[in-house]
């Protein structure tokens, strides 16, 4: 079994292959930040409307000017664009113009370990359910738990997150709260400070991709049941539990490694509905207030962010899966 | 031509007559819970169209007109069969002219993306060299980046409008349907049957015609229709964000914004919405399966 997840030791050179593909990937992070910033610098900058705007009374147009002057947003773009790579550079994301004082990198700290740890639990839970109803639903199959497991699956895949949301605060709020004479309901807002705040959220954020792996694991779990292999281990007289584990799930768990990337991107783009709907002070909700506030520093800090991680994310699965599948080569 | 084949079932020649579709569409019909998701959405596309001409025939109300004195009410048969909402809009018209936007910028999202994706992928995988290396190079920076940020800033610095939102999600779409098209072609383009025509002479345009098209449509199909329902969702998300179209356009995801402000006393406002984008986006994920099922080769006799 050990053999099999770590090929490096057998195989001479591999290691060194892995390192060069490694560092290619890391190098190709290069350019594609670059144009992530790019893009986003631009668009950020043509946006119309400016972050000094106010609903009702505007600022005086000395104020505005001393505000472009102190911000250097009365330069030519290019020379802006080279100041902000120049500082990027550095890790220095600027200052936000919509928190006066506070700088994008302290903004960003404060709001990660929210969004961090709400997309943590859901990995977790996601993995959990995900998996374990998949090959349930795989072992009987055509059972009543196989079809609760495919049906949600179909329903889950369609629905989208912000409607799960939305359905568990109108249950799990208001209609708990007068089913049980206004004494008991689960918090729709606020920091996911505790369990009980956290359940309505990471609820919301797993619900799609639980049905999305368990019909993955579902599908792919059926195929090695089917195998030579398992048919041997059923016939040597091992228990179900034995088979199961040792010979089935190694096997069906492969094709579950490859979803894990796409399953971290969505994370993100849940983190940013799930954050609006339950009002959590993450990186979501922050990058939606600072495209409404036209906060280029805090909407490109936070783009960057959000890039870096992706393709960092990816490089990660791609590794783990050439450990887990020794079929899988570089190229 | 289904006639003959009809008659002489047992000519093996005959059944080679069958083409792509008719045997795809018998295929398709035989999927139950498809046919019905298909008429659902023929429905809803038709209901959609002809809300203008419901209204001006007076079965529903104009979704903009405010009527205050007549506000919250609850869904009932008579006047307002599925409401009004805070400012006495009724919501029946509100959800078939938010049918309007859902649909149409689903669909034509995927026209987009069959130009944008289909045309890329077409040019890298028949030209290769370095043509394909730009082109899946500039494909694989835009595939790094989450769709949903990405369609976030570009709606915000052109604007909320219905059109730069039909624009932002479609350029952000076309990626996976460039890396599908592009390695059909080259699997195709390996096929026999194009190196048979190759060496009968036939013209590079025909054989993208005649051998490379027809070869890569199916899964084309399969993914476009199942983009519908991410394009909806998309847009639907953009309004509940408060990033989207706003409050006077009658829309789906601006109708949860609305209603989500006052979702413990009028739950109602938000789930008649939810419905219909979920049941719309049911059926299309539905039809999908069903056509995929239809047009996979492998999966043909």
């Amino acid at each position: 079994m050990r053999g099999a997840l770590i090929p490096l030791r057998k195989r001479s050179g591999r290691g060194w292959t892995l390192g060069i593909y490694i560092a290619r990937r890391l190098l190709w992070m290069v350019p594609v930040l670059l144009f992530v910033i790019f893009i986003t610098f631009f668009l950020a900058h043509v946006a119309p409307g400016s972050p000094w705007d106010r609903e009702g009374r505007q600022l005086s147009p000395a104020v505005i000017n001393n505000l472009n002057l102190k911000y250097g947003l009365d330069r030519p773009i290019w020379t802006q664009f080279g100041i902000y790579l120049w500082n990027v550079i550095h890790f220095d994301f600027g200052d936000s113009y919509q928190h006066t004082g506070q700088s994008v990198n302290s903004l960003i700290l404060d709001s990660w370990p929210y969004t961090f740890k709400l997309g943590a639990i859901a990995f977790v839970v996601i993995l959990v359910f995900g998996v374990s109803l998949g090959v349930v639903a795989a072992l009987r199959q055509n059972s009543i738990i196989d079809y609760a497991a495919v049906g949600l699956a179909t329903v889950g895949a369609s629905v989208p997150n912000f409607v799960v949301g939305i359905v568990l605060i109108i249950i799990l709020s208001n209609f708990l709260y007068k089913a049980t004479n206004e004494t008991f309901f689960l918090p729709t807002g606020g920091y996911p400070q505790d369990f009980v705040h956290m359940i309505m959220p990471v609820a919301t954020l797993s619900f799609l991709p639980i049905a999305y792996l368990a019909r993955l694991t579902r599908s792919s779990t059926l195929d090695s049941l089917r195998q030579d292999f398992v048919r041997t281990a059923w016939a040597k007289g091992l228990k179900e539990r034995f088979v199961v584990t040792r010979h089935v799930l190694k096997n069906s768990l492969i094709p579950v490694v490859t979803t894990a990337g796409p399953l971290f991107a969505g994370l993100i783009t849940g983190s940013v509905i799930v954050e609006t709907i339950f009002q959590v002070p993450g990186i979501g909700r922050a990058y939606v207030t600072s495209i409404e506030a036209r906060d280029y520093p805090m909407i490109l800090g936070t783009t960057v962010l959000y890039a870096g991680l992706v393709a960092l994310l990816n490089l990660v699965v791609d590794v783990a899966y050439v450990f887990i599948d020794p079929r899988v080569r570089l190229d | 031509m289904a006639q003959a084949m009809v008659a002489q079932p047992a000519d093996w020649e005959a059944q080679e007559q069958i083409g792509l579709w008719t045997d795809a569409w018998r295929r398709f019909r035989r999927n139950r819970l498809a046919v019905a998701s298909l008429a659902v959405v023929v429905l809803m596309i038709v209901l959609a169209a002809i809300a203008p001409i419901l209204q001006r025939l007076g079965v529903i109300a104009d979704p903009t007109v405010q009527d205050v004195v007549n506000s919250y009410q609850s869904p009932a048969f008579g006047h307002h069969l599925l409401g009004t909402d805070d400012l006495g809009r009724d919501v029946l018209s509100k959800v078939l002219f938010g049918a309007q936007v859902s649909l149409s910028i689903g669909i034509l999202v995927q026209v987009m993306v069959l130009f944008l994706g289909g045309g890329i992928g077409l040019v890298a995988g028949y030209f290769g060299g370095w043509i394909d290396n730009v082109l899946m190079r500039f494909t694989d920076i835009m595939y790094a980046f989450p769709d949903l940020l990405f369609v976030l800033i570009i709606v915000a610095a052109l604007g909320p409008t219905y059109f730069n939102i039909l624009f932002a999600i479609g350029f952000v779409a076309w990626v996976g349907l460039a890396r599908l098209v592009r390695g059909q072609v080259l699997s195709i383009k390996e096929k026999e049957y194009v190196e048979a025509a190759h060496a009968a002479g036939t013209t590079p345009f025909k054989i993208i015609i005649k051998h490379l098209l027809p070869n890569a449509l199916g899964p084309v199909i399969v993914t476009l229709t199942f983009g519908i329902p991410a394009a909806i969702f998309t847009e639907a998300v953009l309004d509940f964000l408060g990033v989207g179209l706003r409050p006077p356009q009658p829309s789906w995801g601006v109708m949860v914004f609305e209603g989500y402000a006052a979702v413990d006393a009028y739950a109602y406002l938000v789930i008649i919405p939810c419905v219909a984008l979920s049941m719309t986006m049911l059926a299309f994920n539905f039809v999908g399966d069903g056509l995929r099922d239809a047009l996979d080769p492998r999966m043909r006799r």
